[in-house]
């Protein structure tokens, strides 16, 4: 528990199951399982286990490795941005 | 990746139910209802008079085989935008927008063979009830252990239920921990989760099994960077942030 209450932002951490509604409107799909891999240090990740902030005007998601910015998500009123910027890649499976 | 597309959608609350002081069950019958998975949520929206909308994502709590209607299992937050609407002001016959259900992450079913380690804190055991229920549905007996952290005795959400399920003998046991109050002869844990408890908790089911951890944040990642000390692949722990405590 200390470590956790050593940083007060915890608490205001999610993780990507928070936004899968709108990622799944904005992607046709769900996109919890889809394995995404950190531009900035590597690491791959599914987008449900990235951490995510959510009070903002849009949402961020974090690669939980090196706290980089992997997913920023918009919502307006007509359409929804998603800025892929600190993704390496995203990987689609197909079945 | 499945392709499909959600769309909100009207759900007609059809019985609510208490389950603790501060917890309410709402039923909802949903027209067109796909099915869902356990694990997986839905999306609720509130649209005000003056066209102000507020969303919030809702654990489904019921299992899969009862498909004619869902449950979502609620916490009243005192300063909730919604939860308190969906305590004080909503009654049957109430229609509420939904769109769901939506996640595959922070799923499981029973097909997925193996022991699971489901770890709950406070409301966090609503997805995984859905798990419990739908593994006694399907008649699993996959080695099952859950771990479930509550404050008080009477904040145990489902608590009666938990038990007659553990009382079935079909491998699943059900360890609790109350981190403010217990009752005098309480035989359960009486601290906040740590590493020697989970360790104590999935001792039996050995390091293959799959977690499930579910919750505030702070205990999902007490939980998680413990799991992962004691030996657990990274890959087989699933985790589902709820955010900051209630209270």
């Amino acid at each position: 528990m200390e470590e956790a209450a050593a940083d007060p932002t915890i608490d205001l951490m999610v993780d990507g199951n928070a936004i899968a509604g709108a990622l799944e409107m904005a992607f046709s799909g769900d996109v919890t399982v889809v394995p995404g891999r950190c531009a900035h240090c590597g690491a791959i990740n599914a987008i449900g286990a990235m951490h995510a902030y959510v009070r903002g005007p849009g949402a961020v998601l974090r690669c939980p490795s090196c706290d980089g910015v992997v997913l920023r998500v918009v919502e307006t009123t007509d359409a929804t941005y998603v800025d892929l910027r600190g993704a390496a890649y995203l990987r689609f499976e197909r079945s | 990746m499945v392709a499909r597309s959600i769309e909100w959608q009207l759900a007609t609350v059809a019985a609510v139910r208490d389950e603790t002081p501060t917890v309410r069950t709402c039923t909802l019958s949903i027209p067109g209802w796909a099915g869902h998975r356990p694990g997986q949520h839905l999306d609720l929206r509130l649209t005000a008079e003056d066209g102000y909308s507020v969303e919030r994502s809702y654990s489904i709590a019921s299992e899969p085989e009862r498909s004619a209607e869902i449950d979502i299992t609620v916490e009243r937050i005192a300063d909730g935008e919604v939860s308190p609407f969906l305590h004080d002001i909503v009654m049957p016959g109430d229609r509420l927008e939904v769109r769901g259900p939506i996640g595959g992450y922070f799923v499981w079913e029973a097909s997925l063979e193996g022991p699971l380690f489901l770890v709950a804190g406070g409301s966090g055991v609503v997805p995984l009830m859905a798990m419990l229920r739908h593994r006694a549905a399907a008649r699993s007996t996959s080695p099952t252990r859950l771990l479930f952290s509550s404050r008080r005795p009477d904040e145990i959400i489902y608590r009666d239920e938990l038990d007659r399920l553990a009382d079935r003998s079909d491998g699943l046991e059900v360890a609790y921990t109350l981190t403010r109050l217990q009752p005098p002869d309480w035989m359960g844990y009486r601290r906040r989760i740590d590493d020697r408890m989970l360790a104590e908790v999935i001792e039996p089911l050995g390091t293959t099994a799959r977690s499930y951890i579910c919750g505030p944040t702070a205990l999902v990642e007490t939980a998680a960077n413990a799991l992962v000390r004691l030996g657990l692949p990274v890959d087989r722990i699933r985790t589902e942030r709820f955010g900051p405590t209630g209270t």
